[in-house]
């Protein structure tokens, strides 16, 4: 076990190290989240002083939400590109031979993730307490659990991203950037799931973040917590992490009969 | 390239092996992709403390042997057992105790010299590292450049580095893919200088592929000669070149390559 803590942190100082070198990579994480955070959070204001308080709850809504989708968006992001820095570097061919174990890498990334987030969101979370007033604490200890459905959400879909790159070489990876955009519409992080047409509806129940958002709205608009909805987000990620570990080490299997692992590339 | 003459190498050590003398042991490797035979059912043994060149033109199934052995691509059939273990069943516990040089795999560019050795370190779980490292600056005579990044060194330089990675677990296989390509002669030399006698001094064993005839001929003691996957003649050295009359392995690298070689006889390494 600590031959295994070990290599984790070999693979973390790895980022950790590159980052410490690199301002721009470190610009980076926190440029989208604060960029999001001020025009949502100007455009909330306007709305809130132009239509009074029904507009000032929906505002607060709209600035949860993006906060909250933030830490799904760079959860997804922090493990899908730290893996592709290893290819950009064209590292994989050094790191696969060595002990590390697949399971370990994938701690690494998810490591990596977390403070990635964390570097990312705080700021645009201290930006719109600074600028709006606005207190996503107030939420209270169900945070907690938005927050950690959001992030293994987002390791979920990360691994299955992972797993199209050692599938399909790093022409895939414009995937690492656009694939949860992709679910956006159907996460309901802006609107109930209601209000999406009937037959669209079961796409996004599929969702663990249709219902971390619900329970979202729930608690800043009723003050109350949908444990219903807290177990079906638990629920669906358990379904969702287990099916996309399952995909990655199979595609890991397929890379290392292919050889993939020393040639990945475009 | 002529100061770096001192040699403070780790104290000969014997590696322990589970079970047979044997550190490399590949029995009928296959490795087939779609309709391209790679590997054609090569079987080889290498003995512990032996250096084995694996030679042969472009194709020759150099680099999906040592993938194999790596346990980075696995074969359509056959064994190999490294140190005992099976790298089918018990990689890793050979990896930890193996390690692999390419000039076609890169370290991490903006990392520096010292950063990319802590990294390997930790994946290798080495003990005392920051000694070790220092240790492997010395050997390989890394201080100058230890602190600038991998990316800005020179060709001779990045070689070195990449042997310090190589060797940072004190590895007792080293498998290393083309450890001379690019460099000048005398770069070269001292890389194979190096190599002869960290080999006598630590007991490692080494595979070497190698489109260098002249380093082959120099470092090991048993080669392999593929073509189209398959191994066409084997032998040491000195065999080889008696048993094809020349004087040199270029001329028979360049018979075996034409077809104007004699037929094999099977000697077992």
């Amino acid at each position: 076990m600590r031959a295994s803590l070990r290599r984790i942190w070999g693979m973390m100082y790895r980022h950790l190290a590159l980052y410490r070198r690199s301002w721009p990579r470190l610009l980076e994480l926190a440029y989208w989240p604060v960029l999001q955070m001020c025009i949502w959070g100007f455009t909330a204001s306007y709305m809130a002083q132009r239509m009074g308080s029904t507009m000032a709850l929906a505002g607060g809504a709209l600035l949860g939400g993006v906060l909250l989708w933030e830490v799904a968006l760079r959860s997804q992001m922090g493990v899908a590109i730290s893996f592709l820095e290893e290819i950009w570097s064209r590292n994989l061919g050094h790191v696969f031979v060595s002990p590390l174990r697949p399971w370990e890498l994938v701690a690494a990334l998810i490591g990596m993730s977390v403070i990635r987030m964390a570097t990312g969101v705080l700021p645009a979370i201290l930006l719109a307490w600074g600028l709006y007033a606005y207190n996503l604490f107030a939420l209270g200890p169900i945070l907690v659990l938005f927050f950690a459905n959001l992030m293994i959400m987002g390791w979920a879909v990360a691994l299955a991203v992972v797993s199209l790159i050692l599938r399909h070489g790093a022409g895939a990876e414009a995937l690492a950037w656009s694939v949860l955009f992709g679910l956006t519409p159907f996460s309901a992080v802006f609107y109930p799931v209601a209000v999406l047409p009937v037959y669209l509806q079961p796409i996004a129940l599929a969702l663990p973040s249709a219902h971390v958002f619900e329970g979202m709205r729930a608690a800043l608009l009723q003050g109350e917590v949908r444990w219903d909805q807290m177990a079906w987000a638990i629920g669906l990620n358990v379904v969702w992490t287990i099916g996309a570990g399952a995909v990655f080490a199979s595609q890991f299997r397929a890379a290392r009969v292919r050889g993939a692992l020393l040639t990945i590339g475009e | 390239m002529g100061d770096r003459q001192s040699w403070p190498l780790a104290s000969r050590r014997i590696p322990a092996y589970a079970h047979g003398m044997e550190a490399i042991q590949v029995e009928t490797l296959t490795k087939r992709y779609a309709s391209t035979l790679a590997v054609d059912n090569i079987s080889f043994t290498a003995p512990r403390g032996a250096t084995l060149g694996l030679l042969g033109g472009n194709g020759a199934g150099k680099t999906t042997t040592i993938a194999m052995l790596l346990g980075i691509l696995i074969p359509t059939s056959g064994t190999i057992h490294i140190l005992g273990h099976d790298m089918a069943r018990d990689r890793f516990a050979a990896l930890a105790r193996m390690n692999f040089s390419s000039p076609y795999i890169a370290l991490p560019a903006r990392l520096s010299v010292a950063e990319n050795l802590r990294i390997y370190g930790h994946l290798y779980d080495v003990p005392h590292l920051e000694q070790r490292i220092g240790e492997l600056a010395a050997e390989l005579d890394l201080h100058e450049f230890l602190h600038r990044p991998a990316g800005e060194l020179s060709a001779g330089q990045k070689t070195r580095v990449a042997l310090a990675k190589a060797l940072i677990n004190r590895p007792d296989v080293l498998l290393l893919d083309e450890p001379t390509a690019s460099l000048d002669p005398d770069t070269g030399d001292w890389v194979r200088t190096w190599l002869e006698r960290y080999r006598a001094q630590s007991g490692c064993t080494i595979l070497l592929a190698s489109h260098n005839m002249a380093e082959v001929e120099r470092l090991c003691s048993h080669v392999l000669m593929l073509k189209r996957g398959r191994i066409v003649d084997r032998g040491s050295p000195q065999e080889l070149l008696a048993r094809y009359g020349r004087e040199d392995l270029e001329e028979v690298f360049l018979d075996i390559a034409r077809d104007r070689g004699r037929a094999p006889e099977e000697t077992v390494l």
